[in-house]
């Protein structure tokens, strides 16, 4: 008796959807779009982005999309980029790159975002790539520093932030044969992309067979015991890292139980001190990182942007730990402003990646931007930093690199103007 | 259900019945919007490895904790095939995009899903028939848990943390102007889906499936009975496994990648919880529990986010809220429909067919 009902009620929902299937098609509608740019309102641009708000990564990250939101507010406040506010809507993704699809699909086809800005991660943004470039969304300013992110004949609407691996290694690598000449090289990477690149860059510097050591792990085993007993036992005196901010601490941690206190390098990605001192304690932190080395091509230290920075996180942040983090976060906040700024009265996808292309862009970094339209990539260059009595600072060094040469040059910082709120 | 034409009978009967409901399905995606569709593939990939795990434990009493390992065979079977198709595709210039090689690589990837996630399910089996309880949730468990490990070590062919990434599966140009991208993804989905339930469908109700419940039942008296019980164990192991891979392959198709992050405990767990809402041993409930468990988080997220809380709570709560929803929803279901969604709609059914000759007397 019950099989009857079921029968029926399958018999007619079938029916229902069938003559719904002949009313409906899914296929979007591509005139609808060209009226006015998804995302962008009289008032306001929508953008997006994927962050690793709990998870693994949520510990060393967590507090990048904040600032940059405390940016925007900023911006807000001061009434906006031609008139419009920039809204900003964070997903999490928890650095799992299935859940960021998800994420992203939501950013794109449910709040219809203008642009996704800033997506963390190589692995997690690589999973998007295709999807983003398949449905024409701007994608700017990856967090990270993979070269992937550069390849404008393939995905011409994605622009990379961070300096590449590549050249992260090549500056290190060149500083450590111009500074530290003589003394045994060695590397600990990831064992990823991260990893990889970075070893091509040292290698660009000091040539293939420049290292004493290569040693590698992997984010999911806690321990490098045995990577550092390696690298101890094959006499390394210069330690360069392609690590995250917890394994940079978890290196120089295992060392000095160890008893070993090599030199220590290491890229933009894992050398931020604030957060490192957060890891290693208050009490040791401090000791350990004396002399520490990284790069970096973003202000630091007593910089006016800085003094800016600082102003709006404790204005509309709550007055967040600030440490390179935040800096990071406003400082792609500022590029987006600025490109937005130069996209036009009435941007559009198009303008949007027009503008960056058109080379104009200056950002606040230490090296000038290399965008242009065969280049996407942010930063071509890095300036050294080292830590020297609990302020990590410039050194005054900076190098350049391009694909064969790694050559010193003058820092080019750029002077805060308009209040740190781009004019059109 | 024999209303419909009740001359079909037997096998044939389930055949038509997976091909009417696979249909059903895709007749659905054209009501959806291009979220929904992605939505409605992640559901049918779920639903695979939980439909599943939902059978292995209702009908043998195996329990799995480790089905999101299995289901990462799968990924991992469907991204290296499909990538070495397109490797050998990529000979010329300009074929990649051609409908056949796209056809060609969807399915050398979901027959290397089988293959790898058939392995993988027969080794467990093999090693679980001799287990009980405990023992074979703590293999499966352990199982899991040194899935980073073992891609880590096996860097080479399976890239370390950050994992495979599948080829792009584009619209073939023949249903570009009828179909988007997220509902031809989702038609693979619901195939595969499909020829997942159907096979366990046809499982259960065979030999097999009768040895399958004589065991569960009581496995001395089933030896005694002459079942081999071992086997009947074996095959239901591969047989979930396989089913598990074919959801795994299909999440890796349309999330394009597969890494061990995506295949962690966490997951692992949810898919019980999926199968356990469900009620075990029901196709229906294993689909009504891999909706929640997709639809759930969104539904969450999109209440957090719409009532305005303020930022710093919202991200303490983003990704933690639905863990604890989960949890509290498979304590309540324990308690209130021990049989889980199935269960309770059976005893509802069977509460009402009892009640009229009730009252008659």
């Amino acid at each position: 008796m019950s099989h009857h009902r079921t029968s029926r009620c399958v018999a007619a929902a079938a029916t229902a959807l069938a003559v719904a299937a002949l009313a409906a098609c899914s296929v979007p509608e591509p005139e609808a779009e060209a009226a006015a740019a998804p995302g962008v309102t009289d008032t306001t641009v929508t953008v997006g982005t994927h962050q690793p708000l709990t998870g693994p990564a949520a510990a060393g990250y967590s507090s990048i999309s904040a600032a940059t939101k405390a940016y925007f507010d900023y911006v807000n406040d001061k009434g906006g980029i031609n008139g419009r506010t920039i809204e900003y809507v964070v997903k999490d993704d928890g650095y799992n790159p299935a859940t960021t699809q998800t994420v992203v699909r939501e950013l794109v086809q449910e709040d219809e975002v203008f642009a996704v800005l800033n997506g963390l991660g190589t692995p997690t943004h690589s999973s998007v790539l295709d999807f983003l470039h398949q449905n024409e969304v701007p994608d700017l300013f990856v967090a990270s520093g993979s070269t992937g992110w550069n390849e404008p004949e393939t995905y011409p609407n994605t622009f990379a932030f961070n300096a590449d691996y590549v050249t992260e290694g090549a500056a290190l690598g060149q500083y450590a044969a111009d500074e530290l000449t003589g003394k045994a090289a060695c590397v600990l990477g990831q064992d990823d992309d991260f990893g990889t690149e970075f070893l091509e860059g040292v290698e660009l510097a000091l040539g293939a067979d420049g290292l004493t050591d290569v040693q590698t792990y992997s984010v999911s085993n806690q321990d490098v015991t045995a990577q550092i007993g390696a690298m101890k036992a094959a006499g390394c005196e210069v330690v360069m890292l392609a690590t995250v901010n917890g394994f940079t601490a978890l290196a120089i941690g295992t060392a000095a139980q160890l008893g070993w206190f090599p030199r220590w390098l290491s890229s933009s990605s894992g050398g931020d001190y604030p957060t490192l001192v957060g890891f290693l304690g208050e009490e040791n932190g401090p000791k350990l990182l004396q002399g520490f080395v990284s790069t970096n091509y973003l202000p630091m230290a007593d910089d006016e942007w800085v003094e800016l920075f600082r102003q709006i996180n404790d204005d509309h942040n709550g007055g967040a730990p600030f440490d390179g983090n935040t800096i990071y976060g406003m400082s792609v906040g500022y590029l987006f402003a600025e490109a937005l700024a130069m996209a036009g009265e009435d941007p559009t996808r198009e303008s949007l990646v027009e503008a960056i292309e058109s080379g104009k862009l200056v950002g606040n970094g230490v090296v000038p931007l290399a965008f242009g339209p065969d280049d996407h990539a942010a930063f071509r260059g890095v300036g050294i930093t080292m830590v020297n009595e609990g302020v990590q600072d410039f050194v005054g060094t900076t190098y350049s690199v391009d694909a064969e040469t790694v050559e010193a040059v003058e820092p080019q910082p750029v002077p805060l103007e308009n209040e740190g709120v781009p004019a059109p | 259900m024999n209303r419909v034409l009740p001359q079909v009978t037997g096998t044939p009967r389930i055949l038509l019945g997976g091909l009417a409901l696979a249909f059903l399905g895709i007749a659905v995606t054209f009501v959806l919007d291009p979220y929904r569709n992605y939505q409605l593939a992640i559901v049918a990939a779920y639903f695979c490895a939980t439909a599943g795990l939902s059978v292995l434990v209702g009908l043998t009493g195996q329990l799995s904790l480790g089905h999101a390992a299995l289901m990462a065979a799968g990924g991992y079977g469907y991204a290296l095939a499909a990538s070495l198709v397109d490797g050998m595709a990529d000979g010329g210039p300009g074929t990649s995009g051609d409908e056949g090689t796209s056809v060609v690589r969807v399915l050398a990837g979901l027959a290397g899903a089988v293959v790898v996630s058939g392995v993988l399910g027969l080794l467990l089996g093999l090693a679980g028939a001799r287990l009980r309880g405990p023992y074979l949730a703590g293999l499966t468990l352990a199982l899991v848990i040194a899935l980073p490990a073992v891609t880590a070590v096996l860097r080479g062919v399976l890239g370390g943390d950050q994992g495979l990434r599948a080829p792009y599966e584009d619209v073939p140009p023949a249903l570009e102007r009828l179909v988007a991208l997220e509902q031809w993804h989702a038609w693979i989905a619901i195939l595969a889906a499909s020829v997942a339930a159907t096979g366990l469908v046809l499982l259960r109700r065979s030999r097999a499936g009768l040895q399958m419940r004589a065991v569960h039942g009581d496995e001395t008296a089933a030896r005694l009975s002459g079942v081999p019980a071992g086997r009947v164990k074996v095959v239901a192991f591969v047989a979930s496994a396989v089913s598990a891979g074919l959801g795994g392959a299909v999440l890796c198709l349309v999330t394009q990648s597969v890494s061990p992050g995506a295949y962690s405990l966490a997951f692992s767990l949810l898919l019980v919880v999926a199968a356990v809402v469900g009620g075990l041993g029901s196709l229906g409930g294993a689909a009504v529990g891999s909706a929640v468990v997709v639809l759930l988080p969104w539904l969450i997220e999109s209440v957090t986010t719409a009532l305005d809380l303020p930022a710093d709570l919202q991200q303490r709560l983003s990704g933690n809220l639905a863990v604890l929803v989960f949890g509290a929803l498979l304590v309540v279901v324990t308690l209130a429909w021990p049989g889980g969604a199935a269960g309770a709609l059976a005893a509802r059914r069977a509460a009402r067919s009892q009640q009229p000759p009730l009252t008659e007397r």
